[in-house]
């Protein structure tokens, strides 16, 4: 889901020279952590913008509180929007920062350039497997970030490392939980897991059931289709998972006569009565 | 009539009782399912928070009630809360009253908030058009008709979607009484099957366009 930390109308203010100057200068920290942003958030594909952003990658300056690079975190988000394949090195380098949220920001990045030179440094940090997966004493994070891992894992198609992320359906952390279940339903196609997440859209937690459909919603799982229409939660998010249901469904269905399958048309009748 | 009441006033008093997630779903379900005037203030105001199980209960029991619910909510409609705001859409589009018209007409192609304008779309489709003067119909049939066409060209996947199941249903109703402005409609779906970006709307129009043919 886009994060907007802006206003539109404060989004509107920069051109693009002004945000790739912005985010050249090394005075004012807000103003390049914005240009960061914003370039990514308005898909500047420009050479000298990427150019700026792989700087910025490696960027000592700015520093927050914790220790962390907020710029680079923004420069990471950024560089995956727009779809750059030359970044993929830079940001595989950057899964071995100290800093959780730039190693989470470049693993993101990673799954939607969805680039299997990511799996070996990806796979690495699942070492230690489910046992070494712990809270880091004082933070609100685990040691990696294995939400965003695995998923990616699950993307960029990985399989060989299946056996690595299967224990993790296990784990404590329901959200840690759901991406395995999805990448292991998009690395076997085995509905075990995909009726993983199918129960969690009866669970407790608001939060968790949205994420539960959003999960349904990436790997098309169709069977979930009279599940999540009935799922307490916004008809806006649950006519997202079932487009990611009926995108699915006539994709592996495409023929020459271009005829709707009866799962199709039974997913856009549940998306109907959710208008 | 004095126990009825009070039990009513007993079921009002558990929603606003009601101290977690699931104690306010159940207690709005016994409420909707009581179907009674008395209880549309506190169903409407349910709508407000943010809990989207019980506002699903609230939309249902406040379509059950039907017709009273129309003027409190149009005079009651919260202009700050589009969650809110999106709920209330559901409930004029289910009662179908076409004393809410203008406020669809309005808020489909106008309110800031994707789920407001995918919920008017969706309504105007539904419109009883029964209920409206006769003379009245045809005049409000065709602002309908080029509202549902501006908004099939919204930014958003989702009000173009609700726009073309909006148009499919006017299509449906114009068959019979006003043949001659269904073509305009066909055009649209063929049009959307071919240019538009999104999958799930080449699908749509297309479900619509063969439902309807």
């Amino acid at each position: 889901m886009e994060q907007d930390y802006f206003g539109v109308g404060e989004a509107e203010q920069l051109t693009v020279e002004q945000a790739i100057a912005n985010l050249r200068q090394k005075e004012d920290l807000g103003s390049r952590y914005y240009a960061a942003w914003w370039l990514g958030r308005f898909r500047v594909k420009e050479p000298e913008a990427i150019e700026v952003l792989l700087m910025a990658l490696e960027d000592e300056s700015d520093r927050a509180p914790d220790g962390g690079y907020p710029l680079r975190r923004n420069a990471a988000r950024a560089l995956g929007k727009l779809g750059e394949k030359r970044a993929v090195p830079p940001l595989i380098r950057c899964l071995e920062f100290p800093d959780f949220y730039v190693r989470e920001a470049a693993t993101q990045a990673l799954e939607v350039l969805n680039d299997n030179r990511a799996i070996p440094a990806l796979v690495k940090l699942l070492d230690g497997g489910v046992a070494k997966a712990q809270f880091v004493p004082g933070k609100p994070h685990l040691v990696q970030p294995y939400e965003a891992i695995i998923e990616a894992l699950g993307t960029i198609g990985a399989t060989e490392a299946t056996t690595l992320i299967e224990p993790f359906i296990e784990h404590t952390v329901e959200k840690v939980k759901y991406a395995a279940a999805r990448a292991m339903y998009q690395l076997t196609g085995n509905s075990v897991y995909g009726e993983i997440l199918v129960r969690a859209l009866a669970g407790e937690d608001l939060q968790l059931r949205r994420s539960a459909l959003m999960d349904l919603g990436a790997i098309g799982y169709i069977s979930a289709g009279e599940a999540i229409a009935e799922t307490l939660a916004e008809n806006s998010m649950k006519l997202i998972a079932l487009k990611g249901l009926l995108e699915e469904e006539i994709n592996q269905n495409v023929n020459q006569s271009l005829e709707l399958t009866q799962e199709s048309i039974k997913v856009m009748e549940l998306m109907d009565s959710l208008l | 009539m004095t126990k009825i009441l009070t039990d009513i006033e007993t079921l009002i008093e558990a929603v606003n009782k009601a101290d977690s997630a699931d104690g306010l779903l159940e207690a709005v379900e016994d409420l909707a399912a009581a179907k009674a005037v008395e209880a549309i203030p506190t169903l409407v105001e349910v709508l407000g928070y943010n809990n989207p199980g019980a506002a699903v209960a609230a939309v249902d029991g406040l379509i059950e009630i039907g017709e009273p619910v129309v003027p409190y909510l149009l005079t009651n409609l919260d202009d700050y809360n589009y969650g809110a705001r999106a709920w209330a859409l559901r409930v004029f589009a289910g009662v179908g009253d076409p004393s809410a018209l203008d406020l669809l007409l309005k808020a489909a192609v106008t309110d800031f908030s994707q789920s407001v304008r995918r919920a008017a779309a969706r309504g105007l489709g539904i419109i009883r058009w029964s209920k409206l003067a006769p003379e009245k119909v045809l005049p409000a049939q065709k602002e309908v008709l080029q509202t549902l066409l501006l908004a099939s060209s919204d930014g958003e996947w989702v009000v173009r979607y609700a726009a073309v199941v909006g148009l499919q249903s006017l299509a449906k109703t114009l068959a019979t009484t006003q043949p001659k402005l269904v073509p305009e409609i066909t055009a649209k779906f063929q049009e959307v099957m071919q240019t538009d970006s999104e999958l799930v709307m080449r699908a749509r129009a297309q479900l619509a366009w063969q439902q309807i043919n």
